[in-house]
């Protein structure tokens, strides 16, 4: 199982590596034995239809499936050549190495300078916060809207602008890699557009790993795509080839409309 | 050793994940704390039993459980002791009965007046003075069965005692009024719209879908606010306490002076019984009775809830 | 054959007539149920105020107990409810909180956890006068608190725990998962989440269902019996949680058990000052849900 899906990282070692993953909700086995290795600096997309498992795939990678009563992982997820899921692990480390941006924006009810800053506070951040604060907000493309409100609540802000809020309150605890599950499907063309921007700039200096159902999403900005059925990876490799030349039936079954 | 990462003046230095940290002692330490405070309501009900159960058996070391059940008397700070808690809980009954009789019509047509029939507005206003009346202490109304009904009970019915049971009855009525509405509101507000719109549009009246869609879809709620509003009259104290009298007395008439279970507890513990002598003890069989009662009201309650809870398919 | 033409609204069929004149009484019957509450509250208010208004003066409030009706006051009983409510709500309130924070947060959906909840309500349903039980063998029994302001406000404090611990837990559950799973998201621990997400947003509500629990501990009166309130108290309690002490709807108690009228009506004028006490408390606890309502 594992060799067919590797793909070609030209030498530098992965950032994230899963083997033989599989998660259990009960009963139920949602993803099933998965192979995946995420390269640094690159987007790797998971497609799929409803319920093929890219979410609770994505999940594994931070941890957050711990938060799920019922909910088992099994097999290997590496970061760097360490198991995540070893006993001497502490999972909240792994998160703030390791961020997420969800499908629904979902800023606290504080303010706008106190929602990036939560994270650097709760994880003992002793340098300059407003400083970092202002780092993160123009990395998330957000700073000059609002530079001049920072003291304003969170939900006066569009939908798009906490997304990107949200975005900005995952970089402030500067991780590595930046999870994000459906990040603009809950947005409008336009705000989902920026959001696209901003990842193709994130790239440089983050590793990221995006759920999307939209397939023209995938071949926008991301670098890899992976894509999964029924909790099975079915097939992974460079975008380009999975859109223009896929090498099993039901790849191409998806990515030309005809499920899903 | 983990690779580095190339260099990015902001990451930390070490690609490493740390072990868990000092800091998830202090997690755990609160996690137990929490444990603690939650476990002490277990420690509470474990007290309550074990406190009952221990003079009681006492207790019943020296009266039989039969004469308890079926003498007709209760006489225990008399010279000639009767041990029969007939008196006590049929006066409990009585007085609950006579609420009951009252709050269930009142409280279940209140409830759905509040959820078919009134506006926002007009809830707005009512709900808030149900709540009113619910949080009236029961000395209050103890105060107004003695001085107001009890008068008006009299010129109507000139044989009534001073002290007599249908004052207690009539206020601890009003007094559940808002335990029944208020429940069974919220099991009517819980059927679906949808099913009222159906038989709207089959052309039913407003009173026919309310009699005959929507109570029957809510019935386990409503039942089970009819019991526990039975439940909460049967422990009341203090409304009884003051207007239905302190001598037992087993009679199904309701304007003759009783005494319920929870005015005789009263009683003895402002009486000077010492500690330790079996009519103390009777203190502790009655509140054992009083307890297992609404014990078994309040669990038939929720039985009836999680067994008939309707599927709104 | 086609059925016979009836227009609209023409009625006149007697099953019809019959169905409306139903429907009409049932709608007067409900509007009368509802009444019955109100018109029930109103008079027990007005046979109250015409009681008692006219010996609620200063000197009523500022007054011991006293044999003598025309210089007997409520001074003793007041300061006693109020030192009882905030000695319970110091030792309530926490707990409470502590318990509901765990079975919401931290506990794992197991048959004990099952247990302790169908426990806690359980408990509610309890009658006052068997906490009171409680309190006596317990408190003032077997931990030889005697018949003290402890003894009473810790059996009050057993008695509105599960109170507090039901309308907490509903609280803590309006606050929506989205916001756990950001703050875990960014890599705090459970306590951080609780202590600085959960916690702010559902203490509007956890605070609203404790002063309608202590309201209803300061109305009690049953319990504070059996634990050895007394009935004549002359004195002030002066700050030690080990005095003797007096509560007002046991001074009402005492004063409607006696059979002379003036003290009938003493006893309306402590009802009137005990209601315009309940009053405040419920006030600010509608304010405080109405006020944080609009933050969010």
């Amino acid at each position: 199982m594992a060799s067919t899906y590797d793909i070609d990282i030209g030498g530098e070692s992965a950032a994230l590596e899963a083997r033989d993953v599989s998660v259990y909700y009960g009963e139920k086995q949602a993803v099933k034995n998965v192979d995946l290795v995420i390269p640094p600096n690159r987007v790797v997309a998971l497609i799929g239809p409803s319920g093929c498992g890219k979410s609770t795939l994505l999940r594994c990678f931070n941890r957050m499936n711990d938060l799920v009563p019922g909910a088992r992982v099994e097999g290997e997820v590496s970061f760097h050549g360490q198991n995540l899921y070893a006993p001497v692990v502490d999972p909240v480390e792994v998160r703030r190495r390791i961020g997420m941006v969800f499908q629904k924006p979902n800023p606290f009810p504080k303010s706008i300078y106190d929602n990036t800053a939560f994270g650097p506070r709760v994880n003992g951040f002793k340098g300059d916060l407003g400083e970092l604060v202002e780092k993160s907000l123009r990395q998330a493309a957000l700073w000059e809207e609002v530079h001049d409100r920072l003291g304003d609540s969170a939900y006066a802000l569009s939908g798009g602008q906490q997304q990107r809020l949200c975005i900005a309150r995952t970089l402030a605890v500067k991780p590595e890699i930046v999870l994000m599950d459906e990040p603009a499907s809950a947005l409008d063309p336009i705000a989902t557009q920026k959001i696209e921007e901003l990842i193709l700039e994130l790239k440089r200096d983050y590793t990221i790993v995006i759920v999307t159902h939209n397939m023209q999403q995938a071949a926008r900005i991301s670098d890899y795509t992976a894509f999964l059925y029924m909790g099975e990876l079915v097939e992974y490799g460079p975008t380009e080839a999975i859109f223009t030349t896929p090498r099993e039936e039901r790849t191409e079954a998806y990515v030309t409309g005809r499920f899903g | 050793m983990p690779p580095q990462l190339a260099a990015e003046p902001d990451r930390p230095d070490s690609a490493a994940l740390s072990f868990k940290r000092h800091r998830s002692l202090k997690e755990q330490i609160i996690g137990v704390v929490l444990f603690v405070c939650a476990a002490a309501s277990v420690l509470v009900t474990v007290g309550i039993v074990a406190v009952l159960l221990r003079e009681t058996l006492g207790f019943f070391a020296e009266v039989s459980l039969v004469e308890f059940l079926t003498n007709t008397q209760w006489t225990p700070l008399y010279v000639e002791k009767n041990f029969g808690i007939m008196p006590l809980a049929v006066g409990s009954f009585l007085v609950a009965a006579g609420a009951a009789v009252i709050a269930v019509p009142v409280g279940l047509l209140t409830a759905i007046f509040l959820s078919e029939y009134a506006g926002g507005r007009l809830r707005g206003i009512l709900k808030p003075l149900l709540e009113i009346l619910a949080g009236i202490p029961t000395v209050v109304y103890g105060y107004f069965a003695l001085t107001f009904i009890t008068p008006l009970l009299r010129s109507v019915f000139p044989e009534t005692d001073v002290f007599n049971a249908a004052s207690a009855s009539i206020v601890v009525g009003i007094m559940i009024i808002p335990t029944v509405a208020s429940l069974s509101e919220d099991a009517l507000r819980a059927v679906p719209h949808a099913l009222r719109e159906g038989a709207y549009g089959l052309g039913a009246t407003k009173y026919e879908v309310s009699t005959r869609v929507v109570v029957p879809a809510a019935l386990s709620g409503v039942i089970a606010s009819f019991i526990l509003g039975i439940s909460r009259a049967v422990g009341e104290t203090m409304a009884v306490t003051i207007a239905a009298g302190a001598l037992p007395n087993l009679t199904l008439n309701p304007l003759e002076s009783i005494e319920t279970m929870t005015a005789y507890i009263v009683q003895a513990s402002l009486g000077d019984t010492p500690h330790g002598t079996i009519e103390y003890q009777t203190l502790y069989a009655v509140g054992m009775t009083l307890f297992l009662i609404t014990l078994v009201m309040n669990v038939l309650s929720q039985w009836v809830l999680s067994r008939f809870r309707e599927e709104y398919q | 054959m086609s059925p016979p033409r009836v227009p609209l609204g023409a009625g006149g069929r007697g099953r019809d007539r019959r169905r409306r004149v139903a429907g009409v009484m049932f709608a007067v019957a409900c509007t009368a149920a509802t009444m019955v509450g109100v018109v029930a509250l109103a008079v027990l208010l007005g046979d109250v105020i015409a009681d008692g208004s006219h010996r609620l003066t200063g000197d009523f409030i500022g007054s011991f107990a006293s044999r003598f009706p025309e210089r007997a006051g409520v001074k003793a009983a007041l300061l006693g409810s109020i030192w009882i409510l905030g000695l319970t709500a110091v030792i309530a309130f926490p707990v409470s909180v502590a318990a509901a924070i765990y079975l919401e947060e931290y506990a794992p959906s197991n048959r004990l956890t099952k247990l302790i909840q169908l426990n806690i309500a359980n408990l509610a349903g309890v009658p006052s006068i068997v906490y009171g039980i409680l309190g006596l063998t317990v408190f003032v029994r077997a931990l030889s608190l005697q018949r003290s302001i402890l003894s009473g406000a810790l059996t009050l404090s057993i008695l509105i725990l599960p109170v507090i611990i039901m309308a907490s837990q509903e609280a803590i559950r309006a606050v929506p998962h989205s916001l756990r799973e950001a703050a875990y998201g960014l890599g705090a621990t459970r306590w951080q989440v609780v202590s600085l997400q959960v916690l702010p947003m559902a203490m509007p509500g956890i605070l609203t269902g404790t002063i309608l629990a202590l309201s209803r501990a300061v109305g009690e009166t049953a319990p504070l019996i059996m634990v050895g309130a007394v009935g004549f108290l002359a004195f002030t309690p002066t700050g030690g949680v080990m005095d003797q002490f007096t509560v007002m709807p046991l001074q009402i108690y005492n004063w409607i058990s006696r059979p002379q009228e003036e003290f009938h009506e003493l006893a309306a004028a402590g009802i009137l000052v005990l209601l315009i006490l309940l009053l405040t408390m419920n006030a600010t606890a509608i304010i405080l849900r109405t006020r944080f309502r609009r933050h969010h």
